[in-house]
């Protein structure tokens, strides 16, 4: 059957006018077969072999993006772990590993690249423990290169310990950054149950469960989404699903054509497509006006979980259909400062961090791209962090957290990035104290996964 | 046979058909295919062409065709079939 003009100037009008793009597309390295007998040893291998497999990602990308006419906002890499590639000692001094993963991503021109992190979900390693201290001096001299670490797993509960070193970490990475709003905050994620082929950052890593190489596909289309809801203000709870799922079916068509194709011309493995919504500051692509669009006053009024609920639920049902290999976080993103209505909602007073938290136990993928008081005491971030793992952990779901305390900045006062990251208003945090909870140490044992009642 | 759609949009005026297929025609894309439509108040100009004996490749033919529509106050829009196909086919 010929494609009708109807067809035609709907994918023209969700590209054009309602800002459907790739969000990125991310190539997974593995870099398991990286030896050499010290730190820079390792980073210059690291170097060479990130350049060899990725030097036509772009060229690729750009290729294919202009064959049919459909941006593709960022082009990324991931890769190993860099606390299992390093075998470091503890007081060894990471940066080198990070100073050629920044490198190489220049050299590759790619925006971003992930896994400068490490998995610490029971155990920490010497080598583990070196890369979790060189984290703030990495993201706050190194541009592109971004880290992750995951700290907690349904199968083996929450390691405090490592929640209260992150704290810390995320602390003095504020710090590091203060004259730019802290924003190497935004760069570093901490994860419960963290998912191996991500292509969205700061999470992003290639898990030692891939393969040699991978190309995964991230999908941003809120604006198509929330102007096809307003099309249809008096729809039924049942027509409102179905529309989310037709929306959702064909922009992951695109995600899948795009993925296939860059797949093929580079010739390495195509992975995933992630079918999370992903949000951008740009006016209407966004997660809080698909809710207003539903019929919510503002994003975080009551109403809220279950909007976002049926919303993410759709999404999946959709998209699970129109891609042959759905992975990644598959989620629906509340990202404050990258979403201006939800900054929006903030700065209106309907959304607090609390209400945020218990969003993310529907929808995944965690506190992200929230903006606390920069005098925030490490140990209450490590309480909140604790909670969000908490979250995931209990319903088996993947959860991060990425915050940012803002260095001299006090709740209501706006911190601005720029670009896909935005802006938003500080929120408010709990005066109430968790300091000799979050300093017992040890584990919190995983949960029992039976008797669901 | 390898296929686009060259999509041009825009307020209605004598010569889009003529300017726009002249390009084409310069280049040995041949038109299967013609339709007009409207699409919120702007005028919907849609071509199925077959590219696969065209003398450029398709970025070079899409800045050729945006030059010639912003000198007639028009947007284009050129992009391979395979998109429409993956969209809207199962």
């Amino acid at each position: 059957m010929p494609i009708s003009p109807q067809e035609i100037l709907e994918t023209i009008r969700m590209i054009r006018m309602e800002h459907l793009d790739i969000r990125t597309v991310t190539m997974g390295i593995s870099l398991l077969d990286i030896r050499g007998d010290s730190i820079p040893l390792i980073a210059e291998s690291i170097y060479d072999k990130i350049v060899e497999k990725a030097r036509n990602l772009r060229e690729a990308v750009e290729e294919v993006s202009s064959k049919y006419d459909i941006p593709i906002a960022n082009t990324r890499l991931t890769v190993t772990p860099i606390a299992i590639v390093a075998r470091a000692k503890e007081d060894e001094d990471l940066f080198p590993i990070g100073e050629a993963l920044d490198k190489a991503g220049e050299a590759v021109r790619v925006d971003y690249i992930g896994g400068f992190g490490a998995l610490v979900h029971k155990d920490c390693t010497p080598s583990d423990l070196a890369l979790i201290n060189s984290i703030p001096k990495v993201l706050a001299n190194l541009n592109r290169v971004c880290s992750s670490v995951n700290v907690a797993s349904t199968k083996s509960g929450i390691n405090m310990d490592a929640v209260l070193m992150m704290a810390e970490k995320i602390k003095e990475t504020a710090e590091l950054s203060a004259d730019r709003d802290s924003v190497a905050c935004a760069k570093l994620v901490v994860y419960c149950n963290a998912p191996e082929d991500n292509p969205f950052m700061a999470g992003g890593f290639h898990g030692v469960g891939e393969g040699e190489s991978a190309i995964n596909i991230a999908i941003s289309g809120p604006g198509t989404v929330r102007a096809a809801l307003e099309r249809l203000p008096n729809a039924t709870f049942a027509e409102l699903t179905e529309e989310i799922k037709r929306i959702t079916f064909k922009i992951t068509r695109v995600g899948e054509l795009i993925g296939r194709e860059i797949s093929q011309k580079l010739g390495i493995p195509f992975g995933i497509v992630d079918l999370s919504l992903a949000p951008t500051p740009e006016e209407g692509d966004s997660i809080a006006d698909i809710l207003r669009a539903m019929g919510l006053e503002e994003c975080g009024a009551p109403g809220s979980l279950a909007a976002i609920a049926l919303l993410t639920d759709a999404v999946k049902k959709g998209g699970l259909f129109a891609s042959s290999s759905v992975g990644g976080l598959s989620g629906t993103f509340i990202p404050v400062t990258e979403d201006a209505g939800m900054a929006r909602a903030v700065a209106r007073g309907s959304l607090s961090l609390d209400k945020l938290q218990a969003m993310t136990a529907v929808c995944s993928v965690g506190l992200d791209m929230v903006a606390i008081p920069g005098d925030t005491p490490v140990e209450t971030i490590a309480g909140i962090i604790a909670d969000q793992m908490a979250i995931g952990m209990i319903n088996n779901k993947t959860v991060g957290v990425r915050i940012i305390p803002a260095i001299g900045k006090k709740a209501g006062e706006w911190i601005e990035f720029g670009g896909l990251l935005g802006k938003a208003p500080v929120l408010d945090v709990s005066s109430f104290r968790c300091d000799q909870f979050v300093k017992r140490k040890g584990r919190i044992q995983a949960p029992l996964t039976s008797f669901t009642n | 046979m390898e296929r686009a759609v060259v999509t041009v949009i825009g307020k209605d005026r004598v010569g889009i058909v003529a300017n726009i297929s002249a390009i084409l025609a310069a280049h040995n894309v041949n038109i299967l295919d013609i339709s007009q439509t409207i699409m919120q108040d702007l005028f919907a100009m849609l071509m199925l062409v077959d590219i696969s004996n065209s003398d450029v490749d398709l970025s070079q033919l899409r800045k050729e065709l945006e030059a010639k529509a912003q000198e007639l106050g028009l947007q284009v829009i050129v992009q391979h079939e395979d998109i429409f196909r993956y969209m809207h086919r199962i």
